[in-house]
């Protein structure tokens, strides 16, 4: 570890953050209002962000800040703005049994994924900090750049092609000057 | 040190949050924020194991993640938009052309 706190003292501070994390992830699905939505989810990251610290996992806290948090939670909000996303989906003419059933397979699905995290499992190793070199950009870096490189490559492509493709389908139609129509309000 | 079960539970139960979320909401901005919540769980997830095993690759994957969550959201709200565009709402329910 590269932090030298007691053991109860680190424990504690996982169970807040991870508190924190779920109430956020709980208000993105439960919000009425995007925009309080966009900010959960805004929350959520942060808290993501740092347990990747505590996971020596440097370099991807601080991509996640910057990914996440500053490029498509700000993404998201301007689309929001944009287009006022009020669909008023509580109260619209939705069936009723919807919302159960979507909650139930919801807790099957819960109950599916962590009857495996739930088995006994070895303790990490002792020195998985040097190991990992506590993911620093560095360690990551030279990773990225040996071993991944074409991965890598390929990325940049299709990043390069969901740039263009983004750019195509929110280009305005000629002829259309009126702009983005906002969202109907409770239709 | 929290145990790597710890971080693996946190990371099912977000992820089950975020897949009610794509079941009830009728939002399509919700859903996809949802997406993305299911998308970042499953990074902390790789993250949790790559500390496990000591091994540098699982952060890699979470790179890769991370840039293919970028683009994915880049289209997908130029989807989103492009929709509005032509029918002036983004309920789910009322999003079931493909072609017009």
């Amino acid at each position: 570890m590269s932090v030298s706190l007691n053991p109860v003292h680190f424990d504690l501070f996982f169970l807040l953050v991870a508190a924190v994390c779920l109430a956020a992830a709980l208000g993105v699905v439960m919000s009425r209002q995007p925009v309080h939505s966009a900010l959960f989810l805004l929350t959520n990251f942060a808290t993501l962000a740092v347990l990747y610290i505590t996971l020596e996992a440097q370099f991807l806290a601080a991509a996640q800040v910057i990914v996440y948090a500053g490029g498509i939670v700000i993404l998201i909000l301007f689309v929001i703005m944009l287009i006022g996303g009020d669909t008023n989906d509580f109260t619209a003419a939705q069936r009723i049994w919807s919302r159960i059933v979507g909650v139930a397979l919801g807790v099957i699905l819960l109950l599916a994924i962590s009857y495996s995290a739930l088995l006994r499992m070895t303790p990490p190793p002792d020195d998985a900090a040097a190991l990992l070199q506590g993911g620093t950009p560095k360690a990551v870096g030279i990773a990225l750049f040996t071993d991944y490189v074409l991965p890598f490559e390929l990325i940049a492509i299709l990043l390069l092609v969901a740039l263009i493709g983004a750019l195509v389908l929110g280009r305005q139609p000629e002829g259309a000057g009126e702009g983005i129509p906002s969202v109907k309000v409770g239709d | 040190m929290v145990a790597t079960s710890s971080y693996l539970i946190l990371g099912a139960l977000i992820f089950a949050i975020g897949a009610t979320g794509v079941l009830v909401r009728r939002n399509a901005l919700i859903i996809f924020m949802c997406i993305e919540m299911m998308l970042n769980s499953v990074n902390l997830t790789l993250i949790a194991l790559a500390r496990q095993w000591g091994n540098l690759e699982g952060q890699i994957f979470v790179f890769m993640i991370m840039a293919v969550a970028a683009a994915e959201v880049a289209v997908g709200l130029a989807i989103l938009i492009a929709n509005v565009r032509h029918q002036q709402s983004i309920n789910i329910d009322e999003i079931n052309l493909l072609k017009w």
